[in-house]
């Protein structure tokens, strides 16, 4: 189907744009109240400089930063939509536009020969991550991850007996190992069960989930404050210049393991939490569903 | 705290007087550089050979950017500070060779960067990470590019600066160092956080 394909394509051009341009609201709501609660003079600096420069990107319709990350791509894909089999293709083309166009930094290289392909596209990138439900209509979601939070990620593979104990202690000494490197403040994913690649997979998933919205689960909503507590307690601060905003948030999720393993995953997104969703109806109309009011 | 508004060429005297938790608005040149602009430098410097750029006085930013060709001139699209801690092993050499007075970019720098900020004279001045927008604008002019062959991101992008800030001094050149004071303070609140939830230490 070529329209529906030339649909997808513009769509996604639009989600990668207003990603690496315009933070989600929760996002820049969150920063905003850390900036009034900072106590630290070094660390309020950082904050004030972060929403300074939010404001400016915003103005001048330019990247948030200049790392313009790698791109994921999340599809949540009706059965019966057209052309499912163009959409990979078109989330590439867009990829490929969006770097000349907006611009992005190219960042996509080759592992062993460290060529750069040059427009962020290449064998494995952009991601794709599928998920298919019944219907006739296309949700997709980007993400732009940074290198920096990415680099930080962590996963361990616990004793079972090491419980929900050896949970919180992964967490906590991953976000002191962290530091400053993954440009705190920072959300952090947190993926517990399946195996290992199901772990990290959810974890990262989980960074989609607006910062205002609670978990379902009232123990796992428990277990996300308990562990934002104790990640503000490290005394990080922003940029790592020492403070009490070190997390904005966490989201946990989870999938049930083997008897005889406990995979807990960490994924850290930088404040510059990017993302972007919209939904494809059937007859081709558009529903933006994180930027509703940007320009496209 | 103090701040302080700097134009290079940056004297000695100057970066003596700055410390820790001061801020600093730059103006002047400001050359960028990652990690394998200061290995390919450090090859010449130990030769004995020039850099395409004199950075007597002047300051190297840790920054990958994006640039794009407006008219056959660059225009600095964004251009925030990359993670430093990757040019540890080699900074001590390259303030050396080169005589660069600022060292700025994100994530701190450990002790051996600290060692020669106290010898040669230099300082570290964290520029908040991401905010690449705020730096592109207080890039007034790019003057040049060196080594370009090392890609966009790794290139030396030679820039004009206007009041490039706020810049926050981590590491002055009496060795006093915020990150690894922060660090210390972590360690200790690390045991307190285990206390709390009630972890075996
Ligand atoms: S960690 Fe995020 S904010 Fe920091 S430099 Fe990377 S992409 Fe930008």
């Amino acid at each position: 189907m070529k329209q529906t394909d030339s649909i997808v394509e513009n769509v996604a051009f639009n989600l990668v744009k207003q990603a690496v341009v315009y933070l989600p609201d929760d996002v820049k709501a969150s920063l905003r109240k850390a900036y009034a609660e900072e106590t630290s003079e070094a660390g309020k600096t950082q904050l004030k400089t972060i929403l300074d420069n939010l404001a400016l990107a915003e103005k001048h319709e330019a990247p948030i930063c200049q790392d313009t990350g790698t791109f994921v791509f999340y599809v949540k894909a009706g059965a019966d939509f057209e052309g499912l089999d163009c959409v990979e293709e078109a989330l590439t083309n867009a990829t490929r536009k969006a770097t000349f166009e907006v611009p992005l930094r190219p960042n996509a290289v080759h592992p062993f020969t460290q060529k750069n392909s040059g427009d962020n596209t290449g064998k494995g990138i952009p991601q794709v991550h599928w998920e298919l439900v019944s219907g006739d209509s296309l949700e997709l979601t980007v993400l732009a991850k940074g290198g920096g939070s990415e680099n930080v990620s962590v996963l361990g593979m616990l004793n079972p007996s090491e419980g929900l104990q050896g949970l919180k202690r992964l967490v906590v000494d991953a976000v002191i190992k962290a530091g400053a490197q993954p440009c705190p403040p920072t959300i952090l994913g947190v993926g517990v069960g399946g195996g290992a690649d199901a772990a990290l997979s959810l974890a990262k998933k989980a960074l989609l989930k607006p910062l205002d919205e609670a978990n379902e689960e009232a123990e796992i909503a428990g277990l996300e404050r308990e562990i934002l507590e104790a990640a503000n307690m490290t005394g990080i601060g922003p940029m790592g210049l020492g403070g009490k905003t070190t997390v904005l948030g966490v989201h946990v999720d989870w999938a049930f393991r083997h008897p005889a393993s406990f995979p807990v995953a960490v994924v850290f997104n930088c404040w510059a939490a990017r993302r972007a969703s919209a939904k494809i109806n059937a007859d081709g109309s558009v529903e933006y569903l994180t930027h509703k009011k940007r320009p496209r | 705290m103090a701040t302080y508004r700097l134009k290079t060429p940056i004297s000695e005297a100057q970066i003596r007087k700055l410390e820790v938790n001061d801020v600093v608005y730059l103006s002047g040149t400001v050359v960028t550089a990652r990690d394998q602009a200061h290995r390919r430098a450090i090859e010449l410097l130990q030769k004995g050979k020039a850099l395409p750029v004199n950075l007597e006085g002047l300051a190297v930013f840790h920054c990958g950017p994006v640039m794009k060709k407006e008219n056959d001139s660059w225009v600095a699209v964004a251009a925030g500070p990359t993670t430093s801690t990757r040019m540890e092993m080699v900074e001590d050499e390259f303030i050396k060779g080169s005589k660069v007075r600022v060292v700025i970019g994100k994530g701190g720098m450990g002790k051996r960067t600290s060692a020669a900020m106290v010898k040669y004279g230099a300082v570290y001045c964290a520029f908040t990470g991401g905010a690449a927008v705020l730096a592109a604008k207080a890039i007034k002019h790019v003057k040049g590019v060196e080594w370009l062959d090392l890609g966009m991101p790794e290139a030396l992008w030679i820039l004009e600066v206007d009041e490039f800030g706020p810049l926050v001094v981590a590491i002055d050149s009496c060795g006093r160092n915020l990150f690894l004071d922060v660090a210390k303070k972590v360690e200790a609140n690390r045991q307190r956080i285990y206390r709390k939830l009630g972890f075996q230490p």
